[in-house]
């Protein structure tokens, strides 16, 4: 009885520990705002890189949602963030149309490259339109990694389908809609030797893990890529305070703000250039 | 392969480096998922003995609906917390969401069906002459239930356990409800699915051996109480 009431003992401490604030951690600042944004720009480490600039001029902590921009608008709808970062310009208007914003700026945009595996089956290295791509790619039925989790790359995906006049479906065994994220996208591309569409900012960011891709349309660098409807623009919004109480507009608008000046923007434009020879995205406010 | 090996090596540079912001998210991990085991067993056990002693007709549709709770998916309930904690949800006004409040609640919705309906069977399985017997020595309703469930303490502990296996390796409610937010809501579960987004393998790997060291120490403290109870 006793080594029970001992060991009982034990773990109560340490769960009542457990409930108190962690060791060593300063108090959390008063100010917290919200930003919901898509994976690339985190995962990337671009906001990693220019966020403490914010934090520390503002004294206000950025709390960073980093989902697939159709899960960050969905968080923006609900009033659940106060500033929105995504790359899905029509889903990004509808937002505003809906009153859920009351503007979106442009902030800096990058590019799609459509990627496959090294040997080409479908013979596509060099298009220079996607569209193109992809018709050939159905043509030969070789297989194909979809996103398909709504966010802003399958957006833009859908719609190089939609211009090459396809509709893929689950029918057709050679595309695979993978519900997943970029990273996951391409690994699974990588493995399964399918051509997938990315971001170039993550591809840099991964290239290293993905040894069987390469680039078949997009060229090695934006310069590089002829096919302007691979662009992939970015844009920012602060959520409608009228609309979602709780919101912190004030904040949110000074965030905004922040990122659209030009010392913010400079730095945007820097990021990456020593690691990747070339910036992962290009400031366009 | 190799990831596995150089996970490994990982894991114990980590370890021995007491890297700060693996401190953070190793602490965090187990004060989400201690106060959500704490809470639910405060509330489970209890509930599970009550519905393990009363008669069996009453028992039935409670008991198929706990059950039914053990099946729950993760992501289910954290949709479910998501809905209710946020800004346009019932309980908004909380300002829960994408607070660690946020996930103890999805952590304790989780838990509770596993350690109640297992505690359940667990005290139903006590020999039915036990509270006779007590009671014949002039024990109250409380001593008689805490008799009871010290006969059912390996029952009851093995359900405190799996309730612990479920929220302490659960990924998808903590996911939604917490957003992985860096030093704020990200814990070991939810680092090890960015870093495999990253395909940072081997760090999501040296996370994961983290992760099943700690699990195997809580288990470790849990299963010394079953031992030690019969004393």
């Amino acid at each position: 009885m006793k080594h029970w009431l001992i060991v009982a003992t034990g773990l109560l401490a340490v769960i009542a520990g457990a409930c108190s604030a962690p060791p060593g951690n300063p108090p959390a600042a008063n100010c917290a705002l919200r930003l919901a944004t898509t994976t690339s720009t985190a995962d990337s480490g671009l906001l990693a890189f220019i966020l403490p600039d914010f934090e520390k001029k503002f004294s206000c902590k950025v709390d960073v949602i980093a989902v697939g921009t159709g899960q960050a608008i969905e968080i923006g709808t609900k009033g659940d963030a106060d500033v929105l970062l995504v790359h899905a310009r029509a889903q990004e208007d509808k937002f505003v149309a809906d009153g859920h914003a009351k503007e979106r700026f442009d902030v800096m945009y990058n590019d799609f490259i459509l990627l496959g595996p090294q040997d080409d089956p479908a013979k596509v290295k060099g298009s220079a339109r996607a569209a193109d791509a992809f018709k050939t790619i159905a043509a030969t039925q070789s297989a194909f990694a979809s996103r398909g989790d709504k966010s802003g790359t399958n957006t833009k995906e859908l719609s190089i389908w939609a211009t090459a006049t396809i509709t893929p479906t689950k029918e057709m065994a050679w595309y695979n809609s993978l519900g997943q994220g970029m990273g996951e996208t391409l690994l699974t591309s990588n493995e399964k030797g399918a051509y997938t569409l990315a971001d170039r900012g993550t591809y840099l960011s991964m290239k290293d893990k993905l040894p069987n891709l390469i680039v078949v349309v997009g060229g090695t660098s934006i310069q590089d890529n002829k096919d302007k409807d691979l662009l992939n623009p970015y844009g920012v919004m602060a959520v409608n305070p009228d609309k979602h109480l709780g919101v912190k507009f004030e904040m949110a608008t000074k965030f905004v703000q922040w990122i659209l000046s030009k010392e913010t923007q400079e730095r945007i434009g820097g990021f990456g250039k020593d690691k990747y020879g070339q910036p992962l995205f290009y400031p366009n406010a | 392969m190799d990831e596995i090996f150089r996970g490994f090596l990982h894991a114990l540079r980590f370890i021995f480096s007491a890297d700060p912001a693996l401190v953070e998210i190793v602490w965090l991990s187990m004060r989400v998922t201690g106060v959500a085991l704490f809470i639910s067993t405060l509330i489970g056990v209890p509930v599970g003995a009550a519905l393990g002693l009363t008669r069996r007709r009453a028992r039935g549709l409670i008991a198929a609906l706990l059950y039914t709770g053990m099946g729950l998916p993760p992501v289910v309930v954290g949709l479910f917390v998501y809905l209710m904690l946020s800004r346009s949800g019932p309980l908004g006004m909380l300002d829960w969401l994408f607070t660690p409040s946020a996930m103890i609640a999805a952590q304790i919705i989780i838990a509770f069906p596993l350690v109640a309906g297992l505690t359940m069977t667990a005290v139903q399985g006590v020999d039915a002459n036990l509270p006779l017997q007590v009671r014949a020595l002039g024990a109250n309703r409380a001593q008689e239930i805490w008799t009871i469930l010290r006969e059912a303490r390996i029952g009851v502990i093995a359900a405190i356990v799996a309730a612990f296996g479920g929220i302490v390796s659960e990924v998808g409610a903590v996911m939604l409800v917490g957003g992985n937010i860096e030093g704020k809501t990200r814990v070991l579960t939810t680092a090890i699915v960015l870093n495999t987004r990253t395909g940072d393998f081997d760090l999501a790997i040296a996370l994961g051996i983290i992760l099943l060291g700690l699990a195997f120490a809580a288990n470790a403290a849990l299963l010394q109480l079953q031992k030690r109870g019969g004393d």
